[in-house]
């Protein structure tokens, strides 16, 4: 009898193998990582149709769509991975419209000689990410650049969900009294991710925050069906994203430092690096705007959320033709808490 | 946060704040100038002027590092960047200082110069032991709290053998740039900068000590209170520098003890005096050219002395002619007096060097303050 299998095909090397240009041509390698690393980590029905495009019933109600791209360095840093972050972020961009988000999709970018074991980590992580927060990743696709044209892998997602009826979260509707609600403390991926850059190897028990926070969003519009504004400050920290709610709703805020919840680890590594926590990202982190007299009972179910426990109102929204974000410290001064200059780079004395 | 949050107390700058009310005589000003940028920096963040008496007014000085150094000397750094093949490292700071056109190295990076961004002098000497078939130049710049580092770095180089590392020295004194300030015409002649006393410097005493500020009590009879970083060592010393003044005493005063001594960090001074030598002249942003006022490598150490090895030409470049920057560093002009600030001339597109380290006092003030200044 032949011992010839016919459609035998030798499976992927996760322990030594490499990402190669074969991987991204469209050819026989190419739908072997697919099916055997992203279609079986991420498997669910609409995947499955296996088309060029998956197909899926629309919900009644106004939808709303993000998109993020992610290119984080070090692709794994404590507390979570690029596969995650991509996962949690678009979740939480959907979900800050206050939306129950349905569908991600997922590109990733591929470089040349990436190793497939870490490829297979990332994608597990994803996946993982994506069955917890209950969102599946209904379509994606793969491309492979030649080495030294990525930095490893480069992955955007995209989500859709839909916002419940009478809900109206946007960034133009802060109104002078509001008050100004953080759902944790400030700085912490930031720090986690910045302990590991290689000119910069400092230890710290500090873990990235990110986290879906649709399940808190949830929570929060039972409580309180007007809330005014939700956003989460990832890149440039609550500092800019304060600052571009006050530009689109035309309002300035005054923040209370005292009132800021700061793990003591991250102000100490921004201590002695020269920067700001406000301008620190994170990513399991929103910030929330409502009215004054629904700011304790939007508090309180952000308390009783696991991932709202630290949550604390940090200031209000005040009638300022500047728009300045200010902040009153605790040492008794007014400053302004400006937008984000560039990068942060560390002083010199 | 130990050994910070102390320094940091709220209801203690209450506290100094109404001493510091109570004491002041209503019937004259005090004009002190904070010489570091470090305190202008606190100075600005924890809003320590909304603490003070309307008499009592801060004035911006020039110590920051970055502030001062001249476009001419940035240039030097961008083009010697363009090298093929060689790194130039730097502290962060020094990526974003605006040469000629506005050009800087951070633009320079990205037309494809290898400029790298240095925590230390010793990373430098670590990627010139990583790249040995590489040129890397360490651009050394700062007063006297980043000079000592920068001769160590030269010292290991040596120590190590390496013949592709070599550094740039920009390094300036604080005493000669104090003096110069003290003996401008504004202040000695014309009256129109009012300078009653000096905060002085928290990290740079820590190195020179506080016996080179005696000569500028004695001699210009003006109060000098060396002070922390933190924001209850700047209150601390201007309630210091208000009581000698009423009391007519100008005498040196230590706030900073914690740190600082008389003589300070001698191993660190035999260091520099080893690696270093006294320039005749050197030029500053704001100041124009100011005698032994800067370092260069000594000849024993020329072999690290990039200068030579490159032949780098001595370049001045004017500032923008709009530009207050040097009105400002010698504390003549605020800077919302300058046309530029705010307009053309904010931290993401700095037209001075004022307006680039967080230390400059023009982007301390747009950074924090600027909501005094807005109507």
């Amino acid at each position: 009898m032949s011992t010839i299998k016919p459609n035998y095909t030798r499976p992927l090397d996760f322990k030594q193998g490499r990402v190669d240009m074969t991987h991204g041509s469209g050819g026989r390698a190419m739908a072997q990582l697919i099916d055997e690393l992203f279609i079986a980590a991420f498997d669910n029905e609409f995947l499955r149709q296996m088309n060029d495009q998956a197909s899926f019933p629309a919900p009644h109600g106004r939808m709303v769509m993000s998109t993020d791209s992610h290119v984080v360095s070090p692709l794994f840093f404590p507390g979570g991975d690029i596969g995650c972050l991509s996962v949690h972020g678009t979740i939480n961009d959907v979900a800050m419209s206050g939306a129950r988000p349905l569908y991600l999709s997922a590109g990733f970018i591929l470089e040349e000689g990436f190793p497939l074991a870490d490829l297979k980590r990332i994608v597990e992580s994803m996946a993982q990410a994506a069955r917890d927060a209950g969102v599946p990743i209904i379509t994606g696709d793969t491309k492979v650049v030649e080495q030294g044209k990525g930095d490893g892998v480069f992955i955007t997602t995209t989500g859709v969900g839909v916002v419940p009826e009478g809900i109206n979260i946007s960034g133009e509707r802060a109104r002078p009294g509001d008050k100004v609600l953080v759902s944790g403390t400030l700085g912490d991926h930031g720090v986690a991710v910045m302990s590991l850059r290689e000119n910069l190897t400092f230890h710290t028990s500090i873990k990235s925050d990110t986290a879906a926070l649709h399940g808190l969003v949830a929570a929060m519009v039972a409580a309180v069906q007007d809330i005014h504004v939700l956003r989460d400050p990832t890149r440039g920290g609550l500092a800019t994203t304060l600052n571009e709610i006050a530009r689109q709703s035309a309002v300035g805020m005054m923040l209370h430092e005292d009132q800021l919840p700061i793990r003591e680890q991250v102000k100490a590594a921004c201590e002695f690096l020269g920067l700001d926590p406000l301008y620190v990202a994170n990513e399991g982190k929103l910030a929330a705007i409502c009215a004054p007299q629904d700011a304790e009972r939007l508090l309180q179910t952000m308390h009783a959320h696991p991932l709202g426990r630290d949550a604390a109102i940090v200031g209000e929204v005040i009638e300022d033709p500047h728009h300045f974000v200010q902040m009153e410290t605790s040492f008794g001064g007014r400053r302004v808490v400006d937008w984000l200059t560039g990068e942060q780079l560390p002083r010199i004395c | 946060m130990k050994f910070v949050d102390e320094f940091r107390d709220g209801a203690l700058a209450r506290n100094i704040a109404a001493n510091i009310a109570r004491e002041v005589d209503p019937r004259r000003s005090y004009h002190l100038m904070e010489f570091c940028g470090g305190h202008t920096h606190a100075i600005s963040r924890y809003g320590i002027a909304d603490l003070l008496p309307a008499n009592v007014r801060m004035i911006h000085g020039p110590g920051c590092p970055v502030c001062v150094l001249p476009a001419g000397r940035v240039e030097n750094a961008i083009q010697l960047a363009q090298t093929p093949g060689l790194i130039l490292c730097c502290y962060g700071d020094m990526l974003r200082v605006p040469a000629a056109d506005g050009m800087n190295l951070l633009k320079a990076k990205a037309r494809g110069a290898d400029v790298r961004m240095v925590y230390s002098s010793a990373d430098a000497v670590k990627i010139a032991q990583e790249n040995p078939e590489r040129q890397v130049v360490f651009f050394a710049i700062g007063f006297e709290t980043t000079t000592p580092p920068t001769a160590v770095a030269i010292k290991q180089a040596q120590a190590l053998g390496l013949k592709n590392f070599s550094g740039i020295c920009n390094h300036v004194l604080t005493p000669s740039a104090i003096s110069h300030i003290l003996q401008s015409p504004e202040i000695r002649q014309l009256g129109v900068l009012a300078l009653d006393g000096f905060i002085g410097p928290a990290h740079v005493s820590t190195v020179i000590g506080s016996r080179p500020y005696e000569y500028f009590a004695e001699e210009f009879q003006k109060p000098v209170v060396i002070a922390g970083f933190e924001p209850l060592d700047v209150m601390q010393a201007i309630l210091m520098l208000v009581r000698q003044l009423n009391e007519g005493r100008a005498e040196v005063e230590n706030e900073f003890s914690r740190a600082v001594t008389r003589d300070g960090n001698v191993k660190a001074q035999l260091l520099v005096a080893e690696v270093f030598e006294l320039r005749r002249v050197f030029e500053w942003r704001g100041l124009g050219l100011v005698p032994y006022s800067a370092l260069r490598i000594k000849a024993s150490y020329a072999d690290f002395d990039a200068e030579l090895r490159f032949r780098i030409p001595p370049l001045s470049i004017p500032d923008n002619r709009a530009c207050e920057c040097g009105a400002i560093l010698r504390g003549v002009k605020r800077p919302q007096d300058c046309k530029l600030f705010g307009t053309v001339c904010t931290p993401d597109n700095p037209i001075g060097s004022c307006m680039v380290s967080s230390e400059g006092a023009c982007a301390a003030h747009y950074s924090y303050g600027r909501f005094r200044g807005a109507a």
